[in-house]
């Protein structure tokens, strides 16, 4: 992405709320969505004389973090205190990781979709470091005053670093969603960027075209889609650019975005401490960890996309893209591929789960018709027992109800395919009498005028001639018309 | 029995009685809760004494005794606790007019035991703010005087603690130790204070002012109850992660004439009062006499321990001392209209001049561009003083060494120069850089009849030596009116 002669560099820091049962401190219930301070206790509230004590559960999803996105895991790492006052951090310091993180040196591959529509261009995003904390309370602004939540304190969270190796918006998004699908997989996350479960800062900064010197850089912080990360970085880069062509200097600053005009905006200086006095937390010991144990935690991981892609397109020969989006969802890859074991024509399967199911889910929720009525649907399609509106048909009636097996709607209903070539034959003949301007407009070359044959063919057998059987007979039959 | 004779009893023997039903708790609560009364106000030991609360506890032991129940030797035993250790219900000041009104929802460990055990709490003792002085002329609310002389300070910070104990207004305290804070006040007040090894006692409960220092100790009038209360309080906790899970073995049959003494020579050096000098040569010689055989070692990183202990305690400070800011509990100044102005008045007016050089000591030596001449710096002295110590226990089971270079000094002497003040910690820092057990043990007395205590470091987890070598010279003393 080049910007009057300007190119941008942006590394991305990912905040995900690690789905633990308790907090990363006390024994707090982190579920999202509770009233208000009603899942918090003197640890997390920072009382005097309270103590953290560390939830293995956390370490634990850490690490899964880590070894899914291809990290060293340290073993030996510490917590650091991380000092700043403001009324959401109870005890004036977040409990983090400063200089020996829990994972370090990872990477992770995405691939997206080019300027050019079908060109899918990949590229490995070099991961700095995973490190674990603690987050903080939320603020809830009223017109009485700002009251205080502290639901949210101590939820255990992984910071995500990149390195700066990305450089366009639609790579900032398929980093985000290549990343979301990976930590998804480990299950340690839901990742639900309108809850807040998955957060994003963005580091920004523009250069000459070729010249290797980045210029000072922006922070943009707590962006809560994906969308709008990109639609904060394609502000952020142009922003940048003007400035300097306007011959002003970027001043290395904290902005936020704000989505509902599209534009970052400079924080006051006040709501961004410079120096947080890191230093190492005396009430932790350090996070000790033996290659047994990351072992183990190592065979926990399920098979990761793109471990997955690249099976799908092996096995059942499908594209990469398709693959891609089959993959994106655990819980719909899992699908598929119960339904891949039920049916001979898996790459039909596939289709009619993209094209027809998965718009129809939500994030996390899985598919509303089951692996097995998908795979009979599959099935008679490819056996050419059903054309591929029936398909859909057939599904359609399954989600709007129907509970009786796919075969049983097809017989009942009459809604095989008429595979008849005589009996089309007849009813090409009938559509070529009653249209014939559409027959003299084919013959000038307009090729849609096609359609309206396959339509009048279509529309005498409810639907259920073979589309291949229609094609073929309509062109012979023009042939013998020309001949 | 007696007032006077009920007040003169040490644990062990009210202990006994009670279990005897010679005499009943609420008779030995009732005494403590009079000789409060009548004497606390010129000693000035406690900011809130529970009295109802006391006597209701003690009445209970003592139907639960005449009931037959099994009891421990706890129970029925009144004594005080420092207010920084937080009291479900119970307001824990530290000394702060920060937290002047403030109420814990929750027992620290260490209460949880002692309840559990019985004991009978009598209320919560003075200190210097937040733990930050050496002789409690720096609590929000008055200055706890010293029993022997009432002119004269009583130590800090847990003065008030060990006032209570010298002063018959507790049977034993529960006191806190960050760089001396159970040990000088015990050797000023001529009381035993133990400062046990770093996680032997959880901390959860005590309000942090140094986390990586502090740790909770007994004050008491003779090294065998002090055991005893150790005991009970010691022992992990899952609440506290610095809390260890080797357990304090606290008997030991080691003879006098097995002991080997280590001498460390730098703490020989100048400033020691004559008189003080003394009565560590006579301890000394009396280990000697018994056959011990004494020992010169070096600790040579010494002379830049205060300077390593007042850079890293303050850097913990700060940041332990930043949840005060006024949100969500303590005092809140009425005087704002911003974040930053609430966050700013609240401290500038809850704290007290001390608490307030140490923040500001403490954010300067974290601060970008000195952490590593400051921070850095005194963990590389600290870890080295660690070392030391450790070569130093290869030979020798315990060192012996002042308190205090003076003792209890006039109130006021120093209000004007606190590095004067700083050098009382001198002999006790080292102890809580390198998480060991130390112990002050009264022997002796000045040209003005003041006690002076003698301090014996052990080994981690040699809590046991340092007990039996205490015992040694407590019966040496026995003349002595303690």
């Amino acid at each position: 992405m080049t910007y009057k002669g300007y190119e941008l560099t942006v590394g991305l820091e990912v905040h995900v709320e690690l789905k633990t049962e308790t907090k990363i401190f006390c024994s707090c219930k982190t579920e999202f969505g509770a009233d208000p301070n009603t899942q918090c206790c003197p640890v997390c509230m920072g009382m005097p004389g309270t103590l953290p004590v560390l939830n293995k559960k956390a370490v634990e999803y850490a690490v899964k973090a880590g070894l899914a996105l291809n990290c060293n895991i340290a073993h030996i790492s510490k917590f650091d205190r991380k000092n700043y006052f403001y009324p959401d951090l109870p005890k004036a310091y977040q409990i983090s990781q400063f200089d020996m993180p829990l994972c370090e040196n990872g990477f992770i591959d995405i691939s997206y979709e080019t300027d050019k529509k079908g060109v899918f261009a990949s590229k490995k995003i070099r991961i700095t470091r995973i490190h674990l904390e603690e987050d903080a309370g939320k603020l809830i602004h009223t017109d009485e005053g700002t009251l205080i939540d502290c639901n949210r304190c101590g939820v255990p969270l992984i910071e995500i670093v990149s390195e700066p190796d990305i450089k366009s918006s639609e790579e900032a998004k398929a980093y985000l969603k290549a990343l979301r699908s990976v930590i998804l997989y480990t299950g340690i996350s839901d990742c639900k960027m309108n809850e807040g479960s998955m957060r994003c800062d963005v580091n920004l900064s523009v250069s000459r075209v070729g010249d290797n010197k980045l210029g000072a850089r922006t922070e943009i912080k707590n962006i809560n889609s994906v969308n709008f990360v990109a639609k904060a970085i394609d502000y952020e880069f142009k922003r940048q650019v003007d400035t300097i062509e306007s011959g002003e200097k970027i001043v290395t600053e904290t902005r936020r975005f704000d989505p509902d005009i599209g534009k970052t905006f400079a924080m006051r200086s006040k709501e961004t401490a410079g120096d947080y006095r890191y230093f190492p937390e005396p009430d932790l010991p350090p996070i000790l960890l033996s290659d047994d144990y990351i072992n183990s935690v190592k065979a926990e991981i399920p098979e990761l996309p793109a471990k997955r892609i690249k099976r799908y397109c092996d096995d059942f020969g499908l594209t990469d893209y398709d693959a891609g989006l089959l993959t994106e969802s655990r819980i719909i890859a899992d699908e598929f591929e119960e339904t891949a074991k039920l049916t001979k024509y898996p790459k039909i399967a596939a289709n009619l789960i993209i094209g027809e199911l998965m718009k129809l889910t939500e994030e996390g929720e899985s598919l509303p018709v089951s692996s097995e009525k998908i795979a009979s649907v599959a099935q008679m399609c490819g056996d050419e027992q059903i054309n591929s509106s029936t398909a859909k048909k057939l599904l359609k009636m399954i989600i709007d109800g129907d509970s009786r097996y796919p075969e049983e709607i097809v017989k009942c209903d009459n809604l095989q395919q008429i595979n008849d070539t005589e009996q089309i034959r007849i009813l090409i003949k009938q559509a070529v009498e009653n249209n014939p301007k559409a027959v003299n407009d084919y013959l000038r070359g307009k090729a849609n005028a096609k359609k309206i044959l396959v339509g009048y063919v279509m529309g005498k057998t409810s639907g259920l001639a073979n589309p291949k059987i229609v094609d073929t007979e309509i062109e012979n039959f023009i042939k013998t018309l020309i001949d | 029995m007696k007032k006077s004779e009920l007040l003169s009893l040490n644990l062990l023997e009210a202990s006994e009685l009670l279990n005897k039903k010679e005499i009943s708790s609420k008779e030995l609560t009732t005494a403590y809760l009079e000789n409060i009364e009548e004497n606390d106000c010129k000693i000035g030991a406690y900011i809130t004494v529970t009295s109802d609360l006391a006597l209701q506890t003690a009445e209970k032991i003592d139907t639960m005794r005449v009931n037959g129940e099994n009891l421990s030797p706890l129970a029925g035993i009144p004594f005080s606790v420092k207010d920084n250790i937080c009291t479900k219900g119970i307001k824990t000041t530290c000394a702060s007019e920060f937290l002047r009104d403030f109420t814990p929802v929750y027992d620290a460990h260490v209460i949880e035991r002692l309840k559990n055990f019985g004991a009978v709490m009598l209320g919560k003792t003075n200190m210097d703010e937040f733990g930050m002085g050496s002789s409690n002329e720096n609590s929000a609310f008055h200055i706890t005087k010293n029993p022997r002389d009432f002119e004269r300070v009583a130590g800090g910070s847990s003065g008030g603690s060990a006032a209570s104990v010298a002063g018959k207004e507790a049977l034993f305290s529960l006191g806190s130790d960050t760089g001396g804070s159970i040990r000088l006040p015990s050797s000023f007040c001529g009381a035993v204070g133990m400062k046990p090894t770093y996680g032997a006692v959880s901390r959860y409960g005590l309000v942090a002012f140094a986390s990586s220092f502090d740790q909770i100790g007994v004050i008491s009038r003779n090294a065998a109850d002090n055991a005893a209360i150790l005991d009970v309080i010691s022992g992990w906790d899952c609440r506290d992660s610095t809390s260890s899970k080797q357990s304090l073995n606290l008997s030991c049959d080691i003879t006098a004439e097995k002991l080997k003494i280590g001498i460390v020579r730098e703490f020989f050096a100048d400033g020691i009062d004559e008189d003080v000098l003394n009565c560590i040569q006579n301890a000394i010689e009396f280990y000697k006499k018994c056959g011990a055989s004494i020992d010169y070692v070096s600790l040579p990183s010494i002379k830049s321990a205060l300077w390593a202990y007042y850079i890293i305690s303050s850097a913990e400070a700060s940041s332990n001392l930043a949840r005060f800011d006024g949100v969500r509990y303590g005092r809140r100044d009425e005087n704002y209209s911003s974040i930053e102005e609430l966050y700013k008045n609240s401290r500038t007016n809850g704290f007290g001049e001390e608490v307030k050089r140490r923040i500001m000591t403490g954010t300067f030596a974290l601060s970008a561009g000195y952490y590593e001449n400051y921070y850095k710096k005194a963990q590389r002295i600290r870890e080295k003083i660690k070392s030391e110590f450790e070569e130093i226990f290869k030979k020798c089971d315990v060192i012996i060494s002042p308190v205090c270079p003076t003792t209890a000094f006039k109130i006021g002497e120093y209000r004007d120069n606190p590095e004067q003040m700083y050098l009382s910690d001198i002999y006790t820092v080292p102890a809580n850089l390198a998480g060991l057990p130390a112990i002050s043990v009264p022997f002796g007395t000045d040209r003005d009849n003041l006690p002076v205590g003698i301090q014996l470091i052990g080994r981690p987890f040699g809590e046991a030596v340092l007990y039996k070598s205490a015992s040694f010279l407590e019966k040496e003393a026995c003349g002595d009116d303690i």
